[in-house]
């Protein structure tokens, strides 16, 4: 059944991610999504930035892809999809890529509510440039620009999204397979502006400058700190400052 | 795919429109599919007559967040199999120098027009400048070529507006369009012809959309949803857009290509028209705007008798530096009159052997012909 999902795949590719990433993860639980859900590929097309998470699906899925100049994703979707509605359109990137350099971009297609799918693959990191701090690294971490740990505040990404005006929001980490699945399927079948914000560990930039060296440590930490929304109820603002609450924050009405 | 007549969206016939009229309308008439833009003056009249006809010809119009945005989206909308198009001004055009190179390396068709104002800077939003020709040239990093036209009427306006798409489609390049702000301006009597040459890009299934065999260096460009698979990337690729970033001859053979596939066909490309050339000692180099002033400035120097001409450039990239080197040999001297600090008179000197003599004026107004006359005397 593995091997299946190796029909969406371009041949004789090898997987370009670090050992320990999680967007290998993520990479099979898209396909895995699309390929319960029944779509044709051929119907789609995979936007991605630049950096680590546009990886994901240029050039290895086996489906149109477009990747594009670093946080320009969304406006590229937004034309093609605004051109050619019949095209199922996924953009898969980053949280630097979607957030930092195409922050403006991402609000503003959410807003538009432009049927659009966007899976942010969030490591709270740059990655692919050596690993210096983003608008979604945790305040006190420690990265290659934030020696002293970081100053600054991180965007709750889904309630900026959903504050925007988009359709379906959610967040998950790839340690909760299943409901990420569950997650990418809702969105792909809705209609309207749809983010998941999937939380992948970085063990080579960020693990390894957090006490969290291996990649073990690092899913661990991601399966500790993520608790769904109902296990959140309970807690404490206090408590809840140490924790990554995930779930859906914006359902579309379904 | 390749060239056919089609009826013109108007009714043939004269109308009164403006320069920016003129570019919309010539962008319906080469049926342009996706429009994307951001407010600027002095190009919003563009946007805004697209907004209004796009109900009519079933376009799509974006009004997008910037113009890195609009210029983007162009990109998507364009390989989504559209003819795309964006106008702006000085300010937008520095921001969509990253999807010109962009468009340029991943060889996507998308018509730019950029009506100047003074710059630099935010400078005169409402008043003319043409000092952007070197940006539209050398913008965005690296090397790459595009193709960068530019009308000295209304008439031209909508004309090469049509040039502009089908010289994109036709070599899978961004096609600049510098319009100044005194032909956007312009209002003028044009004549619309009952049909035109639409030139529409080549598709080929399954051939490599980023490299060719061909004589003209253009691959043939599928379509998103084509079921091609397709491989767009601004980074370095081989012919089926496979990322090749760290191979040195992939990058050598792509760059080399990009530039070649319009340089090796610049005398197809490269446009003039030439006034009072036969016997001239000093000939005037105009462009836009400044080649009107210009010629009424001739006009009343060989009434009194003097030698002069003029060779007006109707696309400034590819350079015409063959033509120039030629005017050069046969000249006493050649005068460049413009409104910038000498962007295309530098580029004249690079060729020319005779004397250049350069005249710039940055006030934010045009040339006037008494202002060319007065300077020519000098020359003559």
């Amino acid at each position: 059944m593995a091997r299946d999902l190796e029909q969406y795949l371009r041949p004789r590719l090898i997987t370009p991610f670090c050992p320990g990433c999680g967007h290998g993860i993520l990479m099979g639980l898209i396909l895995r999504a699309i390929d319960e859900l029944g779509v044709d590929i051929d119907d789609m097309l995979f936007v991605s930035g630049i950096g680590c998470a546009g990886w994901i699906p240029s050039p290895n899925f086996n489906a149109d892809t477009i990747h594009t100049p670093h946080g320009r994703a969304i406006p590229c979707a937004t034309g093609a999809k605004m051109f050619n509605p019949k095209l199922q359109v996924l953009v898969i990137s980053g949280d630097g890529d979607l957030v930092d350099i195409g922050g403006n971009h991402l609000i503003h297609a959410a807003r538009r509510n432009i049927d659009l799918t966007i899976i942010c693959a969030n490591n709270m990191i740059y990655g692919m440039t050596g690993g210096q701090a983003c608008s979604t690294t945790p305040q006190g971490a420690f990265t290659q620009t934030t020696g002293q740990g970081n100053p600054y505040r991180p965007f709750d990404l889904c309630k900026l999204v959903a504050a925007a005006g988009a359709t379906y929001v959610a967040r998950y980490s790839v340690t909760q397979p299943l409901a990420l699945i569950a997650s990418i399927k809702k969105a792909l079948r809705t209609q309207g502006f749809c983010f998941i914000e999937a939380l992948s560990p970085c063990p080579t930039q960020f693990g390894r400058r957090n006490q969290l060296d291996s990649p073990t440590d690092m899913l661990k930490f991601l399966m500790d700190t993520c608790i769904t929304k109902e296990e959140a109820k309970g807690l404490s603002p206090e408590e809840l400052e140490e924790k990554i609450v995930t779930g859906e924050f914006s359902d579309g009405g379904n | 795919m390749g060239w056919k007549r089609m009826k013109s969206i108007l009714p043939a016939g004269s109308y009164y429109f403006s320069g920016a009229d003129a570019m919309a309308e010539g962008a319906i008439a080469a049926r342009v599919g996706y429009f994307a833009g951001y407010p600027i003056t002095p190009a919003t009249e563009i946007m805004k007559r697209i907004s209004v006809r796009f109900r009519d010809t079933g376009g799509v119009f974006m009004q997008m967040e910037d113009e890195i945005a609009s210029v983007c989206s162009l990109v998507g909308a364009s390989w989504a199999g559209a003819k795309a198009m964006t106008a702006t001004s000085g300010p937008g055009f520095s921001l969509m120098q990253e999807g010109i190179g962009y468009a340029a390396m991943t060889e996507t068709p998308i018509v730019i027009v950029d009506v100047q104002r003074a710059g630099p800077s935010t400078g005169q939003a409402s008043r003319v400048g043409s000092g952007d020709i070197m940006q539209a040239k050398w913008g965005s990093h690296g090397d790459y070529q595009i193709i960068a036209i530019c009308p000295w009427s209304v008439q031209e306006a909508y004309d090469q507006t049509i040039k502009a798409f089908n010289l994109a489609e036709k070599y899978r390049v961004p096609v600049l369009l510098l319009a100044e702000e005194a032909i956007g301006h312009l209002r003028e009597r044009i004549n619309i012809s009952e049909d035109i040459g639409i030139f529409n890009r080549k598709k080929k299934s399954g051939a490599a959309p980023f490299g060719t065999e061909e004589e003209d260096g253009v691959p043939p460009m599928p379509a998103f949803g084509d079921g091609d698979k397709l491989l767009v990337t601004g980074s370095t690729h081989n012919d089926y857009g496979l990322r090749k970033t760290d191979d040195p001859l992939v990058q050598a053979k792509l760059v080399s290509r990009l530039d070649k596939k319009i340089m090796n066909n610049r005398e197809r490309i490269i446009d003039y028209d030439s006034y009072y050339m036969e016997d001239a000692d000093v000939i005037v180099i105009g462009y836009g705007f400044t080649a009107r002033s210009s010629l009424f400035a001739i006009e009343k120097l060989r009434a009194e008798g003097k030698k002069i001409g003029m060779l007006r450039l109707k696309i400034l990239w590819p350079f015409a530096d063959g033509l120039i080197r030629d005017i050069g040999t046969k000249a006493k001297a050649i005068f460049v009159p413009e409104m910038n600090k000498g962007q295309v008179a530098g580029e004249v000197m690079k060729y020319a052997s005779c004397q250049v003599i350069s005249y710039s004026q940055t006030n934010g107004e045009v040339i006037y012909p008494g202002t060319i006359v007065e300077q020519l005397r000098r020359l003559l």
